[in-house]
């Protein structure tokens, strides 16, 4: 029986002590800002991310292992813009933790650090779910993987003072490595300029805005709005007008639309990764751009 | 006139001097001119240089303006963003409106759960034909750094007013604490702290109906602590003025604590497509003078003694990837066990009886919900109560008999639910269902339930 009791508390007191090695724990929403924070802090963080790229990020329940991580959290790292309006503020409130309520150095938003495009002029729900503080899904410009990167860093930094200038290194080399790698993929999309293509949904917004893509139509009538079998045969006819080159899906996106309309028009419908780990090659941020480049030149060709 | 050739010589010869000083001091210009071009395209060449600069620095002022422009963009932009949210200060106002038609075989007045004391909570469907369902106004904001306060207010179909909900919560009070005072609902099992508009079936379980009369509304304090454990592990514990069944405080006058809540919960991830939380809730209260009518024979009855309820509580849920937007699978149960003790009081017009009363009642509902496709989802449910063999001392010394107390006679009240809802936005929903309720044994009572709930407002949290 004592044995058995000091095993529990042996287990007990592991459970309670595993995560404490690393110097910052870091809880990012989303898999874009999770690697971002482990491209800066290498080994001094240990980086929980809340959602995978196969899920809906505006589709996420406030569930118990993540109020679980939300606890020991030092650094919250949302994307903001209201992606994840419907379940983080309860995780947040819930969680206990006072590190990382919003307006304190623990709770950071990407979002707040780039420019928002798609800022609604009308605010109302008969147009979808419109979000009122513009377009989220910054992350698919690289230009603005750099600033968010930077005020990461520096907020890094500031939380664990101790290895400030591990951050600060960290981020420098990863700014070093992406400038040189965004020539690249610059160099190689410029064939894409000027493409016209059709999204499921406006996840894709940033990317077009920087490759100079334009985006003709969504396959979703209105924002969060599954795309109706009378919208899809509008896009149809709207392809002999203003025909578009390919579709483009995230991973979380259901493929019987845009397969529909590829099939019927004959375009290719392009699964992007949208975000770290939508496919097996965008294993990291620089994977996530070198995969998206490489399969929009591929249904380009 | 013979001056004019010595003049003439003299000119040649001054020419021809002329002529060979000028073979040197041609050589001297020419080399001048040389140096002066050497000079000239030196300059030239500097002056060309100095205006490349002066292009470049003019090309590089144009995108230092195009940065500065940028930047003055930007700034506008957040100059801008402040005054779209000038009015953040208001609080989050979200507004639920529900509404159904309904179709009984059975007078709903006539519905009871046999075998159990009544809770006096409302019983629903309310009745037949179209029935307004009740409306909720929840008004929220954070108040300070410190706290957050709600307010929920319920707009009965009667026009009454109740408030369902009005507390105050400590923001970030950290280490895993959270407290809350005020009108709220118990954390005790599952659904209890879920709002109507967030059931999934148009009415409550059958348990919940007769332990709590729906819910278990606190006029109290609550404390809550999340463990700094990977598995999620929270223990609560609430002290208050019961609001509801099964405890009475009419008379507010008795100080000390007469209601006491604890639970437990546990939940994590199997996997990335499975969560789940489980729990085991306790709650305890004295009830005083807990009265209820006996229409079917003009008696009032009380009880006052401990009532005591343990809940058991799982949620388990499914979506492929975790991704819930197409498909998912939610399973849920909850098991209840009450046993009350104390004293009975049997009152009519004339007389008023008094006996030990002992009872050990228990019931337990489950349901799978089912989303086939996006907006679209199946549900089925079984709830089934057991009353229980109540030890009335009244009965065993013959003062009464089973007659006299109909209410209490042992029954086993069970329903099967079906319903089927479509959902064209996180906003709104609209539901059919159909119960075949056996709460009672002398009729099965087929009800149909077609059925809408929305929101408006402020984008509520999607609750595990």
């Amino acid at each position: 029986m004592k044995t058995i009791s000091v095993r529990f508390s042996l287990a007990l007191l592991s459970l309670i002590s595993l995560p404490a090695c690393a110097a910052l724990n870091v809880f990012a929403t989303v898999p874009e800002w999770g690697a971002l924070a482990r491209e800066i802090g290498g080994e001094q963080v240990r980086v929980y991310t809340a959602t995978t790229a196969f899920q809906d990020p505006h589709r996420i329940e406030a569930k118990p292992s993540l109020l679980a991580q939300a606890r020991q959290a030092n650094l919250v790292v949302a994307a903001g813009a209201d992606l994840e309006v419907g379940w983080l503020p309860l995780v947040l409130r819930d969680s206990g933790n006072s590190a990382i309520q919003a307006g304190r150095p623990g709770y950071f938003e990407a979002a707040s650090f780039v420019n928002r495009l798609e800022v609604p002029s009308v605010l109302d729900r008969s147009h979808g779910d419109v979000h009122a503080a513009g377009n989220p899904h910054i992350h698919l410009d690289p230009r603005n993987v750099l600033k968010v990167g930077e005020a990461l860093s520096s907020r890094m930094a500031e939380l664990d003072v101790a290895n400030a200038a591990v951050y600060k290194a960290g981020f420098r080399a990863f700014a070093g490595k992406w400038q040189t790698a965004m020539a690249r993929w610059e160099r190689e999309a410029a064939p894409l300029r000027g493409m016209p293509v059709v999204v499921h949904h406006s996840s894709f917004l940033y990317l077009a805005h920087w490759l100079g893509l334009k985006e003709v139509s969504t396959l979703e009538p209105k924002p969060g709005v599954e795309p109706s079998s009378g919208h899809l045969r509008g896009l149809l006819a709207l392809q002999q007008t203003t025909p578009a080159r390919m579709v483009l899906r995230t991973a979380y996106n259901q493929d019987g639309p845009s397969q529909w309309l590829a099939g019927k028009s004959g375009i290719p419908a392009v699964l992007l990764p949208y975000t770290v780990g939508g496919t097996p090659e965008a294993k990291d941020l620089f994977g996530l751009f070198d995969d998206t480049v490489q399969r929009l030149l591929k249904a380009a060709r | 006139m013979m001056y004019k050739p010595f003049v003439m010589a003299a000119l040649l010869a001054a020419s021809c001097g002329a002529q060979a000083a000028d073979a040197a001091d041609l050589a001297a210009i020419r080399s001048q001119i040389n140096e002066m071009k050497q000079s000239y395209e030196q300059r030239i060449a500097a002056l060309e240089e100095k205006l490349a600069q002066a292009e470049a620095a003019a090309g590089r002022a144009e995108t230092v303006a195009g940065k500065a422009e940028l930047v003055a963009n930007d700034a506008s932009l957040k100059v801008r963003q402040p005054q779209t949210s000038a009015a953040a200060f208001n609080p989050e106002i979200s507004l639920i409106l529900s509404g159904s038609y309904t179709n009984l075989t059975k007078d709903p007045r006539e519905r009871r759960l046999q075998g159990f004391i009544p809770s006096n909570g409302e019983l629903m469907p309310e009745g037949r034909s179209f029935n307004l369902g009740e409306s909720e106004l929840a008004i929220t904001a954070n108040i300070d750094p410190l706290f957050r306060g709600a307010l929920r207010l319920a707009l009965a179909p009667d026009n009454t007013l109740g408030v369902e909900e009005a507390s105050i919560q400590t923001l970030g009070l950290g280490e895993g604490f959270n407290l809350k005072a005020g009108r709220f609902r118990s954390g005790i099992g599952y659904l209890n702290e879920l709002h109507p508009h967030e059931w999934d079936f148009s009415d409550a379980p059958l348990p919940y109906q007769a332990f709590f009369g729906n819910a278990l509304g606190m006029d109290g304090v609550q404390v809550r602590w999340l463990a700094p454990t990977p598995v999620f592990l929270e223990f609560g514990a609430e002290t208050a003025r019961a609001m509801s069944f099964p405890a009475t405080d009419e008379a507010k006058n008795k100080n000390g604590l007469m209601s006491a809540a604890a639970f437990v919960h546990l939940g994590g991830d199997v996997g990335v497509s499975n969560s789940w939380r489980g729990g085991i809730s306790y709650f305890a209260s004295q009830p005083k003078d807990r009265s209820y009518d006996d229409p079917l024979n003009g008696v009032s009855n009380s009880f006052s003694g401990r009532s005591r309820t343990w809940i058991a509580d799982l949620l388990w849920k499914w979506a492929p990837n975790g991704n819930s937007k197409v498909t998912n699978l939610k399973l849920q149960g909850e098991y209840f066990r009450r046993t009350e003790t104390g004293d009975l009081v049997y009152d009519t017009a004339s007389t008023a009886q008094q006996g030990a009363y002992r009872n050990a009642q228990s019931g337990f509902y489950a349901q799978a919900v089912y989303q086939f496709m996006p907006n679209w989802r199946i549900g089925y449910r079984y709830d089934r109560l057991s009353s229980g063999a109540a030890d009335i001392e009244l009965l065993n010394n013959g003062s009464l008999t089973a007659a006299d107390l109909p209410l209490l006679a042992h029954y086993a009240p069970s329903r099967n639910t079906l319903m089927v809802d479509w959902s064209p936005s996180e906003f709104s929903r609209l539901r059919l269902q159909y119960a075949q309720d056996k709460s009672r044994p002398e009729a099965t009572d087929n009800q149909l339930w077609l059925q809408y709930v929305v929101s408006m407002g402020a984008h509520g949290g999607h609750k595990f």
